[in-house]
């Protein structure tokens, strides 16, 4: 079921993606045109509940008679524009992108990434074997989940969501500058430290396995992770009478892990400590 | 929002700091030592605290000012004081180079090793800094020092700059607190320029003993010349005296614009022709105008003073010099765009500046030059003064307003442009420090006459920061179309000049073969390069060029705010190629030059803002242009030994 909310009727605009003629509503964003007109275009920032930060810059496409080229999530189609996503530069771009991520960062957890990657023709090795990386180790401060910050692409998306535009808690920021920018707790303090609230919407937003779920992390590192193997169910949380939609991951009769789904009208995603972390219960036998 | 506190208290030192700034907490909500009966029936927050988050930035100075670092306690206390969040308040308090989150002497010693002072002798001059106070970053006898990006005082280079963190220095007149403190430490700050080792290590002990610095006139070679139109006043008008800038014609401008209406002063400004000094070259009639039409209100004023290109010093020396003018610029344009408020945002380095335009700025005030009605004319118009704290990409405009709100200065992404949503989301109208002082000599010597100076396209007098291996180095004033080669003959060009690098590290470099270029937007660009923010700086053969590219990447790498990845990863993958390239040369350099040519080619395509699109530019020009490592012009790496041996046999 795909939930659409009512929203008061929109102009459609019109403007030349890839030489087709195309037509979107006003405020549509050159991706959501792509993804209409059935083009793939590679993204790791943006966040289908989320305002799209555009600093992963993957998306970029190239604008008519503009200097440089513009993020797709977040740049608007405007009446008369000509957009090329598929030329020589953007392409260019993209794949370099691929290759400055994939030579800083471990990007083993993020979907799709190795398949555009091949797709791109992208070589991370190319910068060397002395090429700077983050190197960080995982943050086990907690039982509920872990902060892999190796994987971090800082794409801000967790930031946003325990920030203004979800949880208002408020727990995580950017801090330092530049290469050395990190997503980080005030003062660096442990989570237990800080003022998480256990929330999980980080985890759910997190484009790239940075952020999951302790259960994942502890079978990964056992090696019995296996996706292939897991079954998902959406039902209804149990805890209290808001009826949030769950979706539990289950392998081998297991929970292990909760996400929710984002097309949910009400909660797009986002749970509560309980409905995300409060599964063990179910398997005590 | 509910927010989350650790258990740290400030010390009474830090508290004492932020309360100066913000007056006494009314409640145990925002920080109050004692919980009242009050207290407890009512909450304050919501929007009217969180509004006030604009003072962020200043609080973390008020205490970095005071102790010289910021403490978990006092970064707790500023956030119950101004409901912004701890991890929120840390990740600001760590974006910004001159704040310290760890503990650090009071007194921190911030060398310059850009472009110029590399140029002329930073290199030296850190190895005795090195000897007398220890390596960079270490604490010895109440001092610390570390390399710093410029200093914006590249024509006395190698530069340093000394600031000692304590309590205010009491009003001028006025006793110091009488119980006891007074033997406490005093904030001081001192620059040492030109500097020698000798030099600095005596002023970090006393910064407050240190020789005064040269008066800004000193930095023009033509002060007191005929003819001068930015720089006339400089070196002849006391920059103190409100009066002496009148006698010198002051505020004869703001009269014709209130004459003229804002409407007017648009007018006059496009007719003009004057295009923006800050790099962009956009022209500001039009970027008034469309501020002015917004329908969104407040309208806002914002001059960009954070001069941290390397090699630029002419907004300085002119802020130093001629304070006065840029109040009254700031003025006009505010009366124009239909702004009440202005915003002065001045880099934190610059501290003569700000001492300069805060005292210009209270004496404005209190003759009604500012306030609530602007020389009688109904007009209310106040500016007010932010300090940067060490971010070079504050200087861009979205950063910079980022910054004064309190938030990471990391740009925004355009568009919405800020003429539509630019500080606090409203239509603001953003100069810099040349574009505004151009205004006054508009509206006096009025458009026409303004225009026929220069050339067709790019109008009036321009102001070029000269500096590295001339006999003269300084602001110059000239009209747009002197050729380079003109610039340097007034400069004093060296013996054996080997390049030139326009418009500073985000800019790029010209051979001893092109000096007659003329210096005009247009002409700069057919030559396939930029006047950026106006920086000369002069290369000759003593200098080794491989370790001047180096440095801008070094450079970009340190200032880039990190916020999209070609720029974030980009910058250090330019900066680790260059190094490959100076330590090894040879046989990898032209896959090192192919590699930097594909990593610059989408770090200028794809980055967010002009931090990481400029990136690589005055790199690249060395490769095309000046044939360093050995490449032909435009042409494909060579192959082979010769590759990578070019400038580093000049020395």
């Amino acid at each position: 079921m795909t939930a659409v909310p009512l929203q008061p009727p929109r102009r459609l605009i019109e403007f030349s993606l890839d030489g087709q003629d195309t037509r979107v509503p006003e405020g549509s964003t050159i991706l959501e045109a792509c993804r209409a007109a059935g083009k793939d275009i590679p993204t790791l920032c943006e966040g289908d509940t989320l305002t799209p930060k555009n600093a992963c810059r993957v998306c970029v496409v190239e604008v008519e008679g503009a200097r440089t080229l513009a993020p797709a999530c977040s740049r608007r189609a405007e009446p008369g524009m000509a957009v090329r996503t598929d030329t020589g530069r953007a392409r260019h771009s993209r794949k370099t992108v691929l290759e400055l991520l994939a030579s800083a960062t471990d990007l083993s957890t993020t979907p799709r990434a190795a398949e555009w990657i091949k797709e791109y023709g992208a070589e991370p090795g190319r910068f060397g074997t002395d090429a700077a990386r983050l190197n960080e180790e995982p943050k086990v401060d907690n039982d509920l989940y872990v902060r892999d910050y190796d994987k971090c692409i800082q794409c801000y998306k967790c930031v946003d969501a325990c920030g203004d535009q979800w949880q208002n808690t408020f727990a995580i920021s950017v801090a330092g500058r530049g290469f050395d920018a990190r997503i980080s707790t005030e003062h660096d303090a442990p989570l237990t430290g800080s003022a998480c609230v256990y929330c999980g919407n980080c985890i759910e937003v997190c484009p790239t396995g940075a952020l999951s779920f302790k259960s994942e992390f502890d079978m990964r590192e056992a090696g019995t992770w296996d996706e292939s193997a897991q079954t998902e169910t959406t039902t209804v949380c149990a805890y209290c009478g808001v009826g949030c939609n769950v979706t539990l991951h289950v392998q081998e009769n297991e929970i292990v892990k909760v996400t929710s789904p984002h097309d949910n009208p009400v909660t797009h995603g986002n749970l509560c400590i309980k409905g995300r972390f409060g599964f063990q219960h179910v398997s005590q036998r | 929002m509910d927010l989350h506190f650790g258990d740290c208290k400030p010390t009474d030192e830090e508290r004492e700091a932020v309360d100066a700034l913000l007056g006494p907490p009314a409640s145990a909500w925002e920080g109050g030592a004692e919980r009242g009966e009050a207290d407890l029936r009512w909450a304050v927050g919501g929007r009217a605290a969180r509004e006030r988050r604009d003072l962020l930035l200043p609080a973390l100075h008020a205490v970095n000012d005071r102790t010289g670092w910021i403490s978990e306690g006092a970064l707790d206390y500023v956030c119950r004081r101004l409901t912004v969040p701890p991890a929120e308040a840390y990740g600001v308090a760590t974006f910004y180079a001159m704040f310290a989150v760890r503990p650090r002497p009071a007194t921190v010693v911030h060398v310059c090793t850009d472009l110029a002072c590399a140029v002329n002798g930073s290199a030296g001059l850190r190895a005795g800094i090195e000897e007398r106070l220890g390596a960079a970053g270490m604490a010895a006898g109440g001092v610390t020092w570390q390399p710093s990006p410029c200093l914006g005082l590249c024509e006395r280079a190698p530069a340093a700059l000394v600031l000692r963190a304590g309590e205010p220095a009491p009003a001028p007149g006025t006793e110091g607190p009488s119980d006891g403190r007074g033997a406490l430490r005093r904030r001081a700050s001192a620059v040492v320029a030109p500097a020698t080792a000798e030099g600095v290590a005596s002023a970090a002990g006393a910064p407050e003993a240190a020789p005064s610095e040269p008066s800004a006139a000193m930095a023009v070679p033509q002060a007191g010349q005929d003819g001068l139109i930015l720089l006339r006043r400089v070196g002849v008008a006391d920059p103190a005296s409100l009066d002496d800038y009148r006698a010198h014609g002051g505020y004869s401008a703001l009269r014709r614009a209130f004459a003229l209406g804002p409407a007017g002063v648009i007018r006059e400004v496009t007719d003009a022709g004057l295009a923006g000094r800050g790099g962009a070259a956009f022209p500001t009639g039009r970027k008034w105008q469309a501020t002015a039409a917004q329908p969104d209100h407040p309208h806002y004023l914002v001059c960009n003073a954070d001069e941290s290109e390397p090699g630029t010093f002419k907004d300085r020396v002119v802020m130093e010099g001629d304070p006065y003018a840029l109040i009254e610029a700031m003025t006009i344009a505010g009366y124009a765009t239909g702004a009440h408020r202005g915003y002065l945002y001045i880099r934190g380095e610059y501290p003569s500046a700000v001492a300069r335009l805060e005292h210009a700025i209270g004496r404005a005030r209190s003759r009604g030059f500012l306030g609530d009605d602007v020389l009688g004319q109904g007009y209310a118009f106040d500016i007010e003064l932010r300090r940067g704290a060490g971010a070079y990409i504050c200087g861009e405009e979205t950063a910079l307003f980022n910054s004064i709100e309190g938030y990471r200065g990391e740009p925004r992404s355009k568009p919405p442009f800020p003429v539509e949503k630019g500080l606090f989301g409203k239509p603001t109208a953003a100069n810099n420090v040349e574009t505004l002082v151009n205004v006054g000599p508009i509206l006096t010597m009025g458009a026409e006459a303004y225009a026929a100076i220069g050339t067709e396209s790019s109008t009036g007098p321009k102001l070029f920061c000269v500096s590295g291996r001339v006999a003269r180095p300084g602001v110059y004033e000239l009209p747009f179309g002197a050729t380079l080669g003109e610039l340097l003959d007034l400069a004093g060009r060296p013996e054996s000049l080997r390049a030139v690098l326009l418009g500073g590290a985000a800019g790029g470099f010209v051979g001893p073969d092109e000096l007659d270029i003329p210096l005009t937007f247009e002409g700069t660009r057919a030559a396939g390069t930029t006047l950026g923010s106006g920086v000369v700086l002069v290369i000759d053969d003593t200098v080794e060029l491989p370790r001047i590219l180096l440095r801008i990447a070094e450079f970009f790498r340190d200032e880039s705010c990190g916020q999209c990845v070609p720029c974030r990863i980009g910058t250090v993958r330019q900066e680790e190629a260059l190094h490959r390239l100076l330590d090894r040369g040879g046989a990898g350099a032209a896959a090192d030059v192919a590699l930097l040519r594909e990593i610059g080619q989408a770090m200028k395509d794809a980055s967010i803002c002009g931090l990481g699109q400029a990136a690589w530019s005055a790199v690249e020009s060395a490769i095309d242009r000046l044939g360093v490592y050995g490449t032909p012009v435009y042409g494909t790496p060579q192959q082979g030994s010769e590759a990578g041996q070019g400038p580093r046999g000049d020395t």
